[in-house]
């Protein structure tokens, strides 16, 4: 009862919201791998397997507990060209509007003005994960470019490239859009709570379609509240100790 | 040169050549630092880096120390103590040339060299400007395609096969077998490279071979041809189940290498230090 009530009086952090988003968009996976410095991400599928009786299952990279690989660096890599993992996700310094994702810097290749640590496994895990979740935190121009100034990895290919995978949604501090392979374009869902639609508009570089009206993104009941401050915080704790010293309210 | 002959890493430093491709493993699977910090102060030169597939502080540190002249890397990051500004300067500046590469296509280039085989095929990759700045990297046809799918592009890599592969593990027998229990990668590293250096906490004087249930996690000496004690030697990062990193010093650390003569006085600091007890 205490959970319950503590969790009445403490509404969701910014980073329980998105928790809580990146755990409806796992629905139905049998297997969601998590990669480095991914705290947000990692909390949202275990949160997504304690509410859903274990499935899917979840490997979390740098995890002893939450973590099925045995096989060394390469095994995330092969398991996901045989189909074994439905989701994935992957983050970059600028993602544009047709889901090009750049994790490598900005200005002209190589001697970079900006740059970053570097590609990653993004150029093939975009391939042949069929959900990439592309989260991102920071909702500003500067992220949410028309064109990525370096392409890691791309958001669509020409016919006849082998590619079961692709961007599924882009979940951010302002807002969830889905992914239209169709259409090679983003379509917002939802604006999260206390942000509006002009807000989003001001700061994403790219155009994208939108319903007439648009929804605000849902948030966590009472029961899926204590479910994150309780079994998924001391989930996620082993591997990022230091995130969920703040990204959870303290006492709760 | 043969494992008798290498009894200390200064020993191991010298059996690294100034040119050498260096394959090292990534910063949570056993980095040599112990290895690294006597490679720079031997002055090590022109090293082609390959990174099993990412690297941090260790290529951070041998960039700062104008031991780069190639790297191959699919990241190279401090993770969460941030960006690592000697491996940034050097990019802006033009010092090192680059081989910007994806986690997968540097272990399928590793296999292959373990394979003995020139190249090996990979998915995904195709349109992304990796490829465009990888002129070694070609597009192939599946010839297993049907007939009928009008084609089915695949990207070929060239093996990588390192010169030396080095990284730091927390077991080896007398006979110079290598305990490296799930890290793998650091088997296939083993079995591509021509010669492989290893530095291990601590040396038992039972064959590991002889039980079932280690074996499996044992790169067997066939593949090593030098083993040193080096307590603590991953630090100031950390080993696997032993201990972590040193958060002081990587605070300290990636404030300093901001500047030119920051990054000088760390370095020449680090270089005299006795490596620190792991706690």
């Amino acid at each position: 009862m205490n959970a319950t009530l503590c969790s009445e009086a403490v509404a969701p952090t910014r980073q329980e919201l998105l928790i809580f988003t990146i755990a409806g968009l796992l629905a139905g996976c049998r297997h969601v791998a998590v990669g480095a410095a991914s705290p947000i991400p990692g909390a949202g599928a275990l949160l997504e397997r304690a509410r859903s009786n274990g499935t899917p299952r979840v490997s979390v990279l740098g995890s002893t507990r939450n973590n099925f690989f045995t096989n060394g660096g390469v095994e995330l890599f092969d398991c996901a060209a045989q189909g074994r993992i439905d989701a994935f996700f992957l983050g970059g310094g600028q993602i544009d509007g047709s889901g090009n994702v750049n994790l490598v810097g900005t200005g002209s290749y190589p001697s970079t003005e900006v740059r970053w640590p570097g590609s990653f496994g993004s150029a093939y895990l975009y391939f042949l994960v069929p959900r990439v979740i592309l989260f991102r935190e920071e909702h500003t121009r500067r992220v949410l470019v028309e064109r990525v100034d370096f392409i890691s990895a791309p958001g669509t290919s020409e016919k006849g490239i082998y590619r079961p995978g692709g961007p599924h949604a882009l979940l951010t501090n302002l807002a969830l859009f889905d992914y239209d392979r169709e259409r090679r374009r983003f379509r917002l869902r939802s604006v999260h709570p206390g942000h509006g639609i002009e807000e989003v508009l001001d700061n994403t570089g790219f155009a994208f379609d939108r319903p007439d009206t648009v929804p605000q993104t849902p948030l966590p009941d009472h029961e899926t509240l204590a479910l994150i401050r309780g079994r998924v915080r001391d989930e996620i704790g082993e591997v990022y100790p230091r995130f969920v010293e703040t990204a959870f309210p303290s006492g709760v | 040169m043969s494992a008798c002959q290498i009894r200390d890493l200064d020993d191991l430093a010298a059996a690294i050549p100034d040119g050498a491709k260096l394959a090292v493993s990534a910063d949570y699977s056993g980095p040599a630092m112990a290895a690294t910090r006597a490679l720079i102060r031997r002055r090590v030169r022109n090293l082609h880096l390959v990174c099993v597939p990412v690297s941090g502080l260790q290529a951070e540190l041998l960039i700062g120390a104008g031991a780069v002249d190639v790297i191959e890397t699919s990241a190279v990051t401090l993770g969460e103590y941030g960006a690592a500004p000697r491996f940034v300067a050097a990019v802006r500046r033009g010092k090192i040339t680059l081989k910007d590469a994806t986690c997968p296509a540097i272990h399928a280039a590793l296999q292959a060299a373990a394979k003995g085989l020139p190249f090996m095929p990979l998915r995904g990759i195709l349109g992304s400007d990796l490829l465009k700045h990888r002129p070694d990297w070609k597009v192939i046809e599946n010839p297993f395609a049907p007939g009928d799918s009008g084609g089915d592009p695949i990207v070929a890599l060239p093996a990588i096969k390192p010169d030396v592969a080095l990284f730091h593990a927390p077991l080896a027998d007398r006979d110079g077998n290598v305990f490296i229990g799930r890290h793998r990668e650091l088997m296939t590293m083993a079995h591509a490279a021509t010669q492989t250096l290893i530095t291990v906490e601590e040396i038992s004087e039972t064959n590991l071979l002889e039980d079932e249930r280690f074996a499996a996690g044992v790169i067997p000496a066939l593949y090593i041809s030098g083993v040193v004690e080096a307590r603590s030697g991953a630090w100031p990062l950390g080993l696997w189940n032993a201990y972590g990193e040193d958060e002081a010093f990587l605070r300290r650390y990636v404030a300093a290498a901001k500047t030119d003569a920051g990054f000088a006085d760390v370095l020449a600091r680090w270089l005299g230090e006795p490596a620190m007890a792991a706690e």
